[in-house]
């Protein structure tokens, strides 16, 4: 168990110096200079600027400076943002999203399991088939196009909601919440519903029924221990998603969170926020498939004594 | 065990008695009908603006409406169905051409060789792909066929995956064995022998691919990092209609539809694939 723990923290170690190098030598291949973009400056600015940002050292110097920087949580200074850093910016908008991702999270693991496991102890009813047909549309209809449509609705038409902001008006979380949340909630019911559907069918189970539990007990303390691993691994790779996810609900309910912050660097090739953010995302995004993995593995006996 | 044309039209019976497949197939060709022939039946060329007339609700001169500039949102949307359904079909196409390969390569030849290749496809996995095509975009600028070959480069690991499971359990039976023994090429050996035999689960994932690559297209294409205009793909226009849908929702409202459906057939279609040529997953 620990050892398991030791091999994959220290395989991903190689692999965020790895990711970390490439992002920064395909930065460094981008056309043109961060300052291109501006009105001619005189060459004295320029060589400034590109002192001033560590752009006149060789090309290794640069690379190994910004490497030391990244392992203290230094990402450099922002191209567009003159006098604030990265990592400010990055510590400005994480808040923000992680709250987001939270609230959509706690949604979808209440809605998904909630109905994934109802659909399995009611196989074959409308219970099952109605959280199911609304898991596939939920699968179908993407983020982008579920964010305005619930904005349409629910706060232009029926104006019981705000259609923007976050912390500005009271209930301006529960939208753009919802909207994240739905989708995960969709794959949460199917992966639920077929973990149980397996574990339910196993003589531990028929054991525990022989015995005279009663069915509550059955369900919540033998059978989803078993049946809910499949979605215990899927919340690493789901942390992923949900960035991704934030890039677009962020952007829809101008929200001022590092989704968004990371789609206006990229339209304003704000290069070093981009390398910073990039960095900081895969990190986050090995760290929470190494906890899903390990959690995982400690849900089921099976691979408990290894 | 069958023979292989019976294994087809096996599975083909099946999937005929799956009413949601057979529907999801069905849409499926009308779309990619009218998408081919777009040029010919699209009532106004996809550029075409009538800035006098500006947006229009639905009417019978312009069956969607017209967007802001006076474009037909009916052409328009026919337009956008060619550009999806290609980034669709050609990541699909660069994602099965690399994982069919490296899932064949590691598994026939195994030891070494199958647990490096599969230890690069795990430490993939973990890495945040949708940030790095983002990041290709800004840096070698908004271009289609660089779109098409970065979604299709992310989107192999999976299949890399089913076919190095399916060539695993292939590879110890006699047939390969005997070809072993007559000395058949490596090559021969892999597009004689194992390809026709792993071509179910191919397809099948082939077709749940689709809609994940039109997935990620639309999703770049709304933030403005994908298809630039004047083209159009579902993605744009849904951007385009979420920009202008306090006044016009049938901006959004349409295209929005036109690519829920299309996602719908594709999933319908793909699980009832699966569950016609493998009857033992379906539950």
């Amino acid at each position: 168990m620990l050892s398991i723990f030791f091999k994959r923290l220290l395989l991903a170690i190689p692999v965020l110096i790895v990711v970390a190098s490439i992002t920064f030598f395909l930065v460094r291949l981008a056309p043109g200079g961060p300052f291109d973009a501006e009105k001619a400056v005189s060459e004295q600015v320029m060589k400034n600027l590109n002192e001033v940002y560590n752009l006149n050292a060789p090309l290794s110097e640069q690379y190994f400076d910004y490497m030391s920087g990244v392992l203290v949580g230094d990402f450099g200074p922002s191209f567009r943002f003159p006098g604030r850093s990265v990592t400010e910016l990055i510590m400005t908008g994480l808040p923000v999203t992680f709250e987001l991702a939270i609230y959509s999270m706690l949604i979808a693991l209440f809605i998904g399991v909630l109905s994934g496991v109802t659909a399995a102890l009611k196989r074959n009813t409308f219970l099952d088939y109605i959280p199911m047909s609304i898991a596939m549309i939920g699968i179908c209809v993407p983020t982008f196009l579920l964010g305005p449509l619930l904005v349409l609705i629910f706060g232009i038409n029926l104006e019981l909601l705000p259609v923007s902001g976050w912390d500005q008006l009271p209930g301006d979380k529960i939208l753009p919440s919802i909207t994240l949340g739905f989708a995960y909630a969709a794959y949460i019911a199917r992966l639920s519903r077929g973990g149980m559907l397996e574990i339910l069918n196993q003589d531990f189970i028929r054991t525990a029924r022989a015995k005279g539990l009663s069915e509550t007990r059955v369900v919540t303390k033998h059978a989803m221990q078993g049946g809910l691993i499949p979605v215990v691994s899927f919340l690493g790779p789901a942390v992923a998603g949900l960035l991704a996810g934030s890039f677009v609900v962020e952007t829809i309910f101008q929200i001022p969170g590092l989704g968004r912050f990371y789609v206006e660097a990229a339209f304003n090739r704000d290069y070093t926020m981009i390398l910073g953010t990039t960095i900081f995302f895969s990190f986050m995004i090995v760290v929470f498939n190494l906890l899903s993995d390990i959690l995982a593995l400690w849900l089921n006996p099976r691979s408990r004594d290894v | 065990m069958s023979n292989s044309s019976s294994l087809w039209s096996d599975a083909l019976s099946r999937l005929l008695k799956n009413k949601a497949a057979v529907a999801g197939a069905l849409i499926l060709v009308i779309l990619i009908t009218l998408a081919l022939l777009a040029p010919w039946i699209a009532p106004y060329p996809y550029a075409y603006q009538d800035l006098d007339l500006g947006a229009s609700a639905p009417s019978s001169a312009h069956l969607l409406g017209t967007d802001v500039l006076g474009r037909d949102l009916f052409s328009r949307i026919l337009y956008g169905a060619r550009i999806s359904l290609l980034v669709g079909f050609i990541a699909t196409t660069v994602a099965l051409i690399i994982g069919v390969s490296w899932g064949i390569i590691a598994g026939y030849f195994g030891g070494k060789i199958d647990s490096v290749m599969m230890r690069i496809v795990d430490v993939l996995y973990g890495l945040p792909f949708i940030i790095f095509i983002i990041l290709l975009m800004v840096i070698f600028g908004r271009n289609l066929w660089l779109l098409f070959l970065a979604i299709g480069a992310i989107e192999w690991l999976t299949m890399a995956r089913i076919v190095r499971a399916q060539v695993l359990t292939l590879k110890n039976q006699e047939f390969v064995l005997a070809a072993q023994a007559m000395g058949v090429s490596n090559f021969s050996m892999f597009r004689r022998h194992l390809l026709p035999n792993i071509l179910g689960p191919i397809a099948v994932y082939a077709t749940l691919t689709i809609p994940q690559v039109m997935l990620l297209e639309s999703f770049l294409s709304f933030l403005g990092l994908g298809i630039q205009p004047p083209m159009s793909s579902w993605g744009t226009l849904i951007k385009d209609g979420v920009e202008s849908m306090e006044e016009y929702s049938w901006l959004l409202i349409y295209p929005g539809l036109t690519f829920t459906i299309t996602l719908f057939a594709l999933n319908f279609f793909g699980d009832g694939l699966r569950d016609a040529l493998d009857p033992k997953t379906s539950d």
